[in-house]
């Protein structure tokens, strides 16, 4: 489908805007526009927003054989997909010329720069080298491509993480993301493109156009620079005679704007190591703003809550003194002595006293109160029951076993009994609670 | 041509016509102004009650765009708001920003083939609509009127349905302009959603009265999405432009707040 022409008057509005140093959304001459930089969720997806102009970039990594003549080096591939969906001049499967042009200049501004180290992506020399390959894809396009695909695919590297690899003698073993954690490429700098366009054969100047822009220009220039102020590659089209001054002016705002864009990447990238560290959910879902109708929402159910506090003294009150701290006589195989159970419960043997415990925890955690009241109620009867058998023995054990004889490491008291009974049905009972929930 | 081109009624064009009982028009009027999606539908039950003492008589109901008959049910076929107009008119408020062109509509196109008697008119539809030189007012086959390749035109619809090519005509039926033909110079055209087109040319609109007391403008409202400003100088142009496209996304309260704003010369 072709795109919209541009109307006469659209044209001559926009070439008199600029005469009069104004710009269609209100910037300045050497502003740039909004950038914004999410990652996703798998290592080396980047998006950015530029404007409205939308750029996606992929970075995955698989091992072939190297190149004949530079057998100790990794492959980078780059690829730029202009999408349908970017503009309605973009066709599905046929390579234009801008896709062809926007190639060219990621390749030149990425590859011959030598930002990644591609030694460092050798596994096995003459055999086996990492082959990086990044993917642009064009999500929407309002003006300025380049640059926004530069930012992501510099963007979408820094973030990659590539799989680790140990070679041992002949045997090389390449450990998934589970196994061993994955390491980053190796970069030495971050070359990013700024585009300048020029107006009224080359009077005036605007940088990042936007779509409107672009289409009244006459030339365009590319500088693709790092923040230690190199130059990695530059270009001119549109055939515009270019003076030498104009050429050294643009280099020193495109380092001006290089080092706060390299900035804000930094920023990004911490921003998303902070995140994935502290294990929040990050990636393209979450950056979206949430736009919910309604929200999950659990009622509380309502409790008695009248007279806790009188009902828990009370408890207190008649409870007696708590044992003292002595090894439990609960033998869990007979033959076996019990070395340590951890902290004792010491608020007491009966049940009465477990319930005001429930109680207090039940005041804290109202969606629990159900099942905890539930869990309680059957833990009591439980107890009840158990206390009627318990009478008889001594020593309580936690067995199947058919022996008679029980060894006694220490005389002690009766009361002992029923109070370790009570512990394992609150571990129980715990337990139950546990499943309910 | 004349600029102010603001013509008054957004009239939804009629799709279907047909007689309904009175108890399915109430149930309508209920929902008017409540959000409707596809697949909702209104049915004329067969045992609703009907009072044995009053005359029975069958109402017409008019249905718009997004409400489709089938068989006595009336089906929504597009998410959006029900609208009513009196006496019996009722439709889908929709929000789009893609244009599909209807008979009679008024829209904004732009020249791209000027090729022996016809005209190619680019209106942002499937297809580019042609318009003859002859549908001008006052144009014989001597006096050709001055259309150049990118101009931009305001016409009207003559002929617009799936399955012929649409035909574009800058004259009305008597034969005269009325506000119709070719652009002066000057001035911005631009995009805005179909939703905000239909607020402005609605009779009493709350936009273009808040606009008014900004500053002198003129605007052309095509129902195709684009909209083109002239005024003083060119910052004013490009004040109303932003003003118009971040309207679409303002609640009255914030735009109100915003003109205010800029009335007392913030930008």
């Amino acid at each position: 489908m072709k795109d919209t022409p541009l109307s006469n008057c659209e044209r001559d509005f926009l070439l008199r805007a600029i005469q009069e140093k104004k710009r269609l959304d209100g910037r300045q001459t050497y502003d740039y526009r909004k950038i914004k930089i999410t990652f996703g969720t798998d290592y080396g997806c980047c998006f950015v927003d530029l404007g409205k102009t939308r750029v996606m970039a992929q970075v995955s990594c698989e091992l072939v054989a190297p190149k004949e003549n530079r057998p100790n080096e990794g492959i980078m591939f780059f690829n730029i997909e202009l999408s349908p969906m970017a503009s309605p001049a973009f066709e599905q499967g046929r390579q234009s010329e801008l896709s062809v042009k926007l190639n060219r200049q990621l390749e030149r501004c990425l590859r011959n720069s030598k930002c990644i180290d591609t030694e460092s992506l050798c596994v096995v020399s003459g055999e086996k080298v990492w082959q990086i390959r990044v993917d642009v894809h064009l999500l929407n396009h309002d003006g300025n491509l380049m640059d926004a695909a530069s930012i992501a695919a510099i963007s979408a590297l820094c973030h990659f993480r590539r799989p680790d690899v140990s070679i041992q003698g002949d045997e090389v073993t390449v450990y998934s993301q589970e196994e061993r954690d994955p390491i980053p490429l190796s970069i030495y700098h971050m070359p990013i493109s700024v585009s300048f366009s020029f107006f009224q054969q080359g009077t005036y100047l605007l940088v990042d156009p936007c779509e409107r822009e672009e289409r009244v220009m006459d030339g365009l220039l590319m500088i693709a620079m790092n923040k230690h102020r190199e130059i990695c590659s530059i270009q001119s089209s549109g055939g515009i005679m270019l003076l030498k001054d104009q050429v050294m002016r643009c280099s020193k705002i495109a380092s001006v704007k290089v080092s706060e864009i390299t900035e804000l990447i930094g920023k990004a990238l911490e921003n998303d190591k902070k995140a994935r560290k502290a294990g929040g959910r990050c990636g393209f879902a979450e950056s979206i703003p949430l736009e919910r109708i309604t929200a999950l929402k659990m009622e509380e159910t309502p409790m008695e809550m009248m007279d806790v506090t009188e009902r828990a003294n009370d408890i207190v009150q008649k409870a007696e003194v708590p044992p003292q701290m002595v090894p439990s006589q609960v033998v869990p195989v007979p033959g076996v002595g019990q070395v340590g159970q951890g902290l004792q419960n010491t608020w007491g043997l009966e049940e009465e006293e477990e319930e005001g415990e429930e109680e207090e925890n039940e005041s804290e955690g109202s969606d629990n109160s159900a099942e905890e009241q539930e869990g309680k109620v059957s833990q009591m009867e439980e107890g009840k029951y158990e206390k009627e058998q318990l009478k008889a023995g001594d020593v309580v054990e936690i067995s199947d076993s058919e022996e008679e004889e029980v060894v006694i490491l220490h005389p002690e008291t009766r009361d002992q009994a029923p109070k370790n009974t009570e512990s394992s049905l609150r571990q129980k009972g715990a337990a139950s609670i546990k499943k309910r929930q | 041509m004349a600029a102010d081109s603001v013509s008054g009624v957004c009239h939804p064009y009629i799709r279907h016509r047909f007689l309904l009982h009175a108890a399915m028009l109430s149930t309508l009027k209920q929902r008017v102004g409540e959000v409707l999606l596809p697949g909702d539908e209104f049915c004329c039950d067969g045992d609703d009650t009907i009072s044995l003492t009053e005359p029975v008589r069958p109402e017409k109901l008019l249905c718009g765009p997004g409400l489709r008959r089938s068989g006595d049910r009336l089906l929504v076929c597009k998410s959006g708001i029900l609208r009513h107009k009196q006496p019996n008119v009722f439709w889908m408020d929709c929000q789009q920003r893609r244009y599909v062109p209807a008979k009679g509509e008024t829209v904004i196109g732009i020249v791209t083939v000027k090729s022996g008697d016809v005209f190619k008119v680019d209106f942002g539809g499937s297809e580019q609509a042609s318009l003859s030189y002859l549908a001008f007012e006052g144009a014989t086959k001597r006096n050709r009127p001055n259309v150049q390749v990118g101009d931009l035109v305001f016409a009207q619809f003559i002929v617009a349905n799936k399955d012929m090519e649409p035909e574009l005509a800058c004259i009305g039926s008597s034969g005269r302009a009325n506000g119709m033909g070719v652009f002066g110079g000057g001035g911005l055209l631009f995009r805005v959603s179909l939703g905000l087109i239909r607020r402005l040319l609605s009779p009493h609109s709350e936009v273009r009265s808040d606009l008014e007391q900004l500053f002198p403008c003129e605007l052309v409202v095509g129902m195709n999405g684009r909209l083109w400003v002239r005024s003083s100088s060119v910052h004013q142009t490009l004040v109303i432009a932003n003003l118009l496209q971040s309207c679409e996304t303002m609640t009255p309260l914030q735009r109100r707040e915003l003109f205010m704003r800029v009335k007392q010369g913030a930008l």
